[in-house]
């Protein structure tokens, strides 16, 4: 079906089988945003039908780009009045199809909503708009001698509504934790376009439900944010990133597990597999161990004393666990180096075949062992090309599955893997996702992990707040 | 009305290369007209989707889809950092053609590309009387700059413009530079905005290379390079003019080629190989071997003899922009710094972001002004924040487009060729 009639500058929404003609209410879209900030174009409107997750594009009926959270909020309550289903979208990096959009729904960007409002180094928070870029924000924070931690792969360009509407991780989850864990206040819009508020911008804060615990990683299906206030740390004052070489993957994570057992807790705790050290050997050429069975890249921060200690210690638990060979950078160049082979990984894999399904299924740490195997017994027996790689230390491997989805026979041994990972990880006393978010992709598998009656129970607030079903539905909890 | 099937077979070529497109949006850091407008058809990963859905009959008219593809500066941000490494500009070289040669070209494009560029020798007359009636509808807009404006106000002449110059570089006097015979043959291929806008950049190559003891060649008759052609899909018109080059330029007859604007070496490294196949494929792979960047042939190939006045105690600062075509496109960015070193008068400090795109783009900056102005303002903003009193750069068309900028902000800030700030430290001894 497509959504939009050509010729009279018409508009039809359909939704839950019903059917609006909506001329009315593109007027009222254009009167609240300025007609250069309603997309209506064919060619546009197929520009916010995907995201980074390989799925079937789904176009929307129309793109809204509010640049005021005024006229976001109206937009939202222009929605909930015409009942139509709204999908936020910031960057559209999402890894799960979280933005890709109902059909004949709303698509409304965060994009122009990128205003740091205030960084605040008394008390140590910031507030922001939603369509601030991670990255950007990251580094104004960190020229204040602040640290914002989370880093997503996709941080460069990501937002940081869509970080938290994702709960998106990172490479520091370890040590620093999530998105979540530096949220410390929101305001939404609900689905009728009211503005709720909810958190503080003190350390402690037991003010009613805490909205926000729900409203963080619910990917646009309760709310619609239009301020932020996050959470900054002080910037460690030192840090200092090894390489260690193994001939043996269980080595590898035993000394994961080793590190940790040891009370230190390093900031980032990196594991790449033999497939992918070759692939970004190939790529980049940076001269890595192409006969290493697996790669952990270890980095600690903190006091320049305790960095020194630590690094040590890490250094003797490898040699104890049997390491090939590791090698502490001595400068910032080769910190640099030790991260810009983990960096290039993705890209690397990415190269090797045209689709390139990154997946974030996590275990337990103790467990990750068996999970690699499991992988690799995997990509035997559907024939395919699968490299992992990941945050070690967070139990948060990313298998990255390298097909062709146009070959539809390939195909089918892809989706066949993939669904024997996530058993796999579960049978582990894993979870679906680590970090990427269920969106569209896995909502399927969601039962298998939580059960039916939690199922049930989000379906219950889902519908109490928002009755019409009109924030990004189908996402999580299917429906 | 458009047949949208066939033009789905059409656009199928591209199939492979559009499949190594992950969709990860990563371009999205990079692109400088998305910066501007925050607009997914903007960025390279909503063209490439677009040209997608081109394949899978997604739309009714492909008009859509056109105009998007056409408001690009084929910068190469996005295809330099890609993760996945989709020859971007490849496919919307190919996806343009494609859609010229399906659609046709618009008739001003037609007039322009197949009624004048088409013809070198016509092109230069033309331009030549264009020179001398310019001053009817030009003023200075400053006593600094050179730059002009229009003596009408009218909307949309808001721009400051180098006006033409009265005679073009290729027919001026002085430019019989034979340089050392005994040196490496190198021809110098002027290109169209040195020839008729930057005059004073070629004579500083020409300088330059003398005084680097190189035989200089220079086929008084040169055509475009081609690329505002291509870049509007006009293969045919882009085909003539490398077959009426390539006749000028048998890659036989000399060691190097060099030019002095980042665009044309580019154009002639890159797409006369590609997009001009058959029984030249050998001469133009040749000719693209030997071509190179006015800077990278006299940093790399001859070692760079150092001008002969020494250090005079003030040093002007002054900043340095890559364009582009040189640094995304080649990965030339140290040698025209070598060659601005080379000055003693000057102290190069960076600015911030000295490879963003200046926004100039070629016919983007006629076809989309607005945002190539404001893409523009930021290039400027840099320049002035380094608070240098010159800006070099490797390409006129930046020099045009960064001129027009500072011109408008009223800077009093000088905007050169490197091979210009080179070339005024050489004194000859004889």
């Amino acid at each position: 079906m497509r959504a939009i009639r050509a010729g009279d500058n018409r508009f039809t929404f359909r939704f839950s089988g019903k059917e609006m003609h909506t001329k009315g209410v593109l007027k009222e879209f254009e009167r609240i945003l300025g007609k250069e900030n309603v997309f209506s174009e064919e060619t546009d409107l197929h520009a916010y039908s995907y995201d980074a997750a390989v799925l079937e594009p789904v176009t929307p009926a129309l793109v809204l780009r509010p640049v005021t959270c005024e006229a976001l909020g109206e937009a939202v309550r222009v929605c909930g009045e015409n009942r139509l289903p709204l999908t936020v979208r910031g960057a559209g990096t999402n890894l799960s199809g979280g933005v890709l959009p109902k059909k004949g729904g709303v698509v409304i960007l965060t994009n122009a909503l990128n205003e740091i409002v205030e960084i605040n180094e008394q008390d140590l928070y910031a507030v922001v708009q939603p369509g601030v870029v991670t990255a950007k924000f990251a580094s104004l924070v960190e020229s204040k001698g602040l640290f914002y931690p989370p880093d997503p792969g996709s941080q460069a360009v990501s937002t940081l509504g869509g970080n938290v509407a994702e709960n998106a991780g990172g490479l520091r989850g370890l040590r620093y934790g999530v998105t979540r864990d530096y949220v410390m206040g929101l305001e939404f819009f609900d689905a009728g376009g009211a503005l709720v508020k909810t958190g503080a911008r003190t350390v402690k804060c037991v003010t009613g439900y805490n909205l926000g615990g729900l409203l963080v990683g619910s990917e646009g299906t309760l709310g619609v944010f239009s301020r932020i206030t996050l959470k900054l740390i002080p910037m460690p004052a030192a840090k200092k990133a090894m390489m260690a070489v193994f001939s043996d993957i269980r080595q590898a994570s035993e000394t994961v597990s080793a590190i940790i057992a040891d009370k230190i807790v390093p900031v980032t705790l990196e594991f790449m597999d033999n497939f992918t050290i070759r692939a970004v050997e190939d790529f980049s050429g940076a001269g890595l161990p192409v006969d290493a069975a697996a790669l952990l890249l270890i980095e600690v921060d903190g006091h320049p004393a305790q960095v020194e200690e630590e690094a040590a210690r890490v250094e003797q638990i490898c040699r104890k666990m049997g390491v090939m060979r590791i090698q502490a950078a001595r400068d910032a160049a080769e910190r640099d180096k030790v991260w810009e082979a983990r960096r290039a990984a993705l890209s690397a894999l990415s190269r090797v075949r045209p689709t390139t399904v990154l997946e974030d299924a996590t275990v337990p740490r103790s467990n990750i062992p068996a999970m690699v195997a499991a992988i690799g017994e995997i990509g035997k027996k559907y024939d395919l090309l699968i490299g992992t790689f990941g945050h070690a230390g967070d139990g948060n491997l990313h298998p990255t599955i390298l097909s062709d989805r146009r070959d539809a026979q390939a195909w089918s041994r892809v989706e066949k893997a993939i669904d024997a990972i996530f058993e796999k990880a579960l049978e582990l006393g894993g979870t679906l996702s680590g970090e990427h978010g269920i969106g569209a992709a896995k909502s399927k598998y969601l039962e298998n992990e939580i059960g039916r009656p939690s199922i049930l129970y989000s379906r219950r607030i889902k519908a109490a707040l928002d009755p019409e079903n009109i924030l990004n539905p189908g996402k999580i909890i299917g429906g | 009305m458009y047949d949208m099937k066939r033009l789905a077979d059409l656009v199928k070529s591209l199939e492979d290369s559009l499949a190594v497109c992950m969709r990860c949006g990563m371009c999205q850091a990079v692109c400088p007209l998305f910066a501007e407008t925050g607009r997914e058809a903007d960025v390279a990963r909503g063209k490439l989707a677009l040209l997608d859905g081109l394949i899978k009959e997604m739309f009714k008219d492909p008009e859509g889809v056109r105009e998007r593809l056409s408001r690009c500066l084929l910068c190469g941000s996005c295809a330099a950092n890609c993760p996945s490494g989709v020859k971007v500009l490849d496919i919307f070289f190919d996806a343009r053609v494609i859609l010229t040669g399906y659609m046709g070209l618009n008739p001003v494009k037609r007039a322009v590309f197949r009624g004048m560029l088409a013809h070198p020798e016509f092109f230069d007359r033309l331009l030549h009387s264009a020179s001398t009636i310019q001053k009817l509808f030009l003023v200075p807009s400053d006593d600094f700059s050179g730059l002009s404006c229009a003596r009408f106000s009218l909307p949309g002449l808001e721009r400051h413009v180098k006006a033409l110059a009265p005679v073009s570089f290729r027919k001026s006097p002085g430019r019989h530079t034979p340089g050392n015979a005994s040196g490496p043959a190198v021809a110098f291929f002027v290109g169209c905005m040195v020839d008729k806008i930057y005059p004073d950049t070629g004579h500083a190559v020409l300088k330059a290379l003398r005084y680097n003891q190189a035989n200089v060649l220079m086929p008084e008759e040169q055509g475009c390079c081609g690329i505002p052609a291509l870049a509007s899909g006009d293969l045919e018109t882009f085909e003539k003019l490398v077959r009426y080059n390539l006749e000028r330029f048998d890659p036989a007859g000399f060691d190097f080629l060099v030019t002095a604007c980042a665009t044309c070496t580019s154009t002639i490294k890159k797409l006369w190989p590609r997009f001009f196949g058959g029984r030249e494929k050998a001469r133009l792979d040749e000719l693209a071997e030997k071509t190179m960047d006015i800077s990278q042939f006299l940093v790399d190939q001859t070692g760079l003899i150092p001008a002969a006045s020494s250090a005079t105690g003030h040093k002007e600062p002054l900043t340095y922009h890559d364009p582009c075509h040189l640094k995304k496109s080649l990965g030339i960015a140290a040698q025209p710094r070598r060659l601005l070193s080379a000055n003693p008068a000057y102290d190069l400090r960076e600015m911030n972001e000295a490879d963003r795109c200046c926004g100039c783009g070629g016919s983007f900056n006629l076809q989309y002004y607005p945002v190539s102005a404001a893409i523009g303002r930021r290039k400027c903003d840099a320049i002035i924040e380094s608070g240098c009193s010159t800006v070099a750069t490797s390409c006129p068309a930046c020099m045009l487009q960064i001129s027009d900028m500072l011109s408008q902000a009223g800077k009093r800030i000088q905007v050169k060729h490197a091979v210009e700030i080179y070339a005024e430290s050489i004194r000859f001894r004889d």
